[in-house]
């Protein structure tokens, strides 16, 4: 690929907003995100098809759990925690939840001084991430551990329904490998931006793209959306 | 090779839209609007927590928690993921194909209420 030469031709027209703009942009020429780093519009792309993914598994879900006739197990009291001599409801998940948008909110921040091309403040920004990211993964470890000792298989359980199993472990066993996976990259990332590697334009291990700034977005994006499919799980899994 | 890459297109303001602080490149926004939505994401959360918590029941519980689930979701769409500054080409190009699992979830209810009643007519007694 070479390089657009630049000519004196004048200034770029400017894009039409509203709808004639969605018209121009997806029928223009070489691109159709205007504005947007494609690394970007492709993360965008993917967790698009990741949102597919897990409406399958919460539509099947649903349809399970409307279509039983044995009685589903109640959430409230599956899932509740016994804490200072008190047995208090689905208080678990509730902290899982605030710990999850915590990240989140670190993440936005990150991003921010990411452009600012605050390295430190980045770094350490993506670090607490990762580590709230570690501990949601961690309880959510303590949950699977609780609920295999009180006898929950993806076959059946005690409790009632035997489709409870199979969509607790099926769903938030996939919302946690993503986590986890999140967890990964944000460490990545931060060792990137911490060594300079966006400042100074350094390629990464696996592509041969120049490092900037726009990666810690793009990763942003991810870890919202594992915050967003969370926000849906607490609501129709944990709540109903 | 893909050297101008992530370079942002020069018309980054085009339209006059919203842009507090007015540098070209990237989504740059003040720390202030991410610590707001936070804290309205933690009282959001709180909210459908308290749902659970003091017990409510039948509509008024299924109203609730959805309403806040989208709350939160477009909270999280809109300014996290930066979604509310985007051209609208891609806003609708990620949105509306959502709009289509809602067809999904429509044809799964209906299918689920006659698995159900199918099952409670011939397995069931005494159930319907």
């Amino acid at each position: 690929m070479t390089q657009p030469v630049l000519t004196s031709a004048g200034e770029s027209l400017p894009l039409p907003e509203g709808l004639p703009g969605i018209v121009a942009d997806l029928s223009s020429d070489q691109r159709a995100f205007k504005n947007v780093p494609w690394g970007k519009a492709m993360m965008w792309i993917f967790l698009l098809s990741d949102t597919f993914i897990f409406s399958s598994f919460l539509i099947s879900y649903m349809t399970v759990r409307m279509s039983t006739t044995e009685p589903w197990p109640n959430p409230s009291e599956v899932f509740a925690l016994t804490l200072f001599g008190q047995k208090i409801p689905l208080i678990l998940i509730a902290i899982m939840t605030f710990i999850l948008i915590s990240s989140s909110g670190t993440m936005a921040m990150a991003v921010k001084f990411g452009y600012e091309k605050n390295k430190k403040m980045t770094f350490i920004l993506l670090l607490i991430t990762a580590a709230l990211g570690a501990t949601f993964v961690g309880m959510q470890a303590f949950e699977w551990t609780k609920l295999i000792e009180d006898g929950v298989r993806p076959w059946g359980n005690p409790m009632g329904a035997a489709q409870f199993g199979s969509a607790f472990f099926m769903i938030t066993g996939f919302h946690g490998t993503h986590v986890s996976i999140g967890v990964i990259f944000l460490i990545i990332v931060a060792i990137k931006v911490l060594r300079g590697d966006l400042d100074h334009q350094r390629p990464g291990f696996l592509t041969g793209r120049k490092g900037n700034y726009e990666i810690v977005e793009t990763m942003g994006l991810y870890w919202h959306f594992v915050d967003l499919v969370w926000v849906f799980i607490f609501a129709l899994f944990y709540l109903w | 090779m893909a050297h101008a890459e992530g370079q942002q297109h020069p018309v980054a303001h085009a339209g006059g839209q919203q842009r507090p602080v007015a540098h070209a490149q990237g989504q740059q926004h003040p720390i202030g609007i991410y610590l707001k939505i936070w804290g309205l994401l933690f009282i959001l959360s709180t909210a459908s927590y308290l749902v659970d918590y003091f017990h409510f029941q039948g509509y008024l519980r299924w109203f609730l928690i959805i309403v806040f689930m989208l709350l939160k979701a477009g909270l999280i769409v809109a300014i996290f993921m930066h979604m509310l500054w985007e051209r609208l080409a891609l806003v609708y190009v990620i949105v509306v194909p959502p709009v289509l699992l809602m067809v999904l979830l429509g044809i799964g209810a209906l299918e689920a209420d006659y698995t159900f009643f199918t099952r409670g007519v011939f397995f069931v007694k005494g159930l319907l």
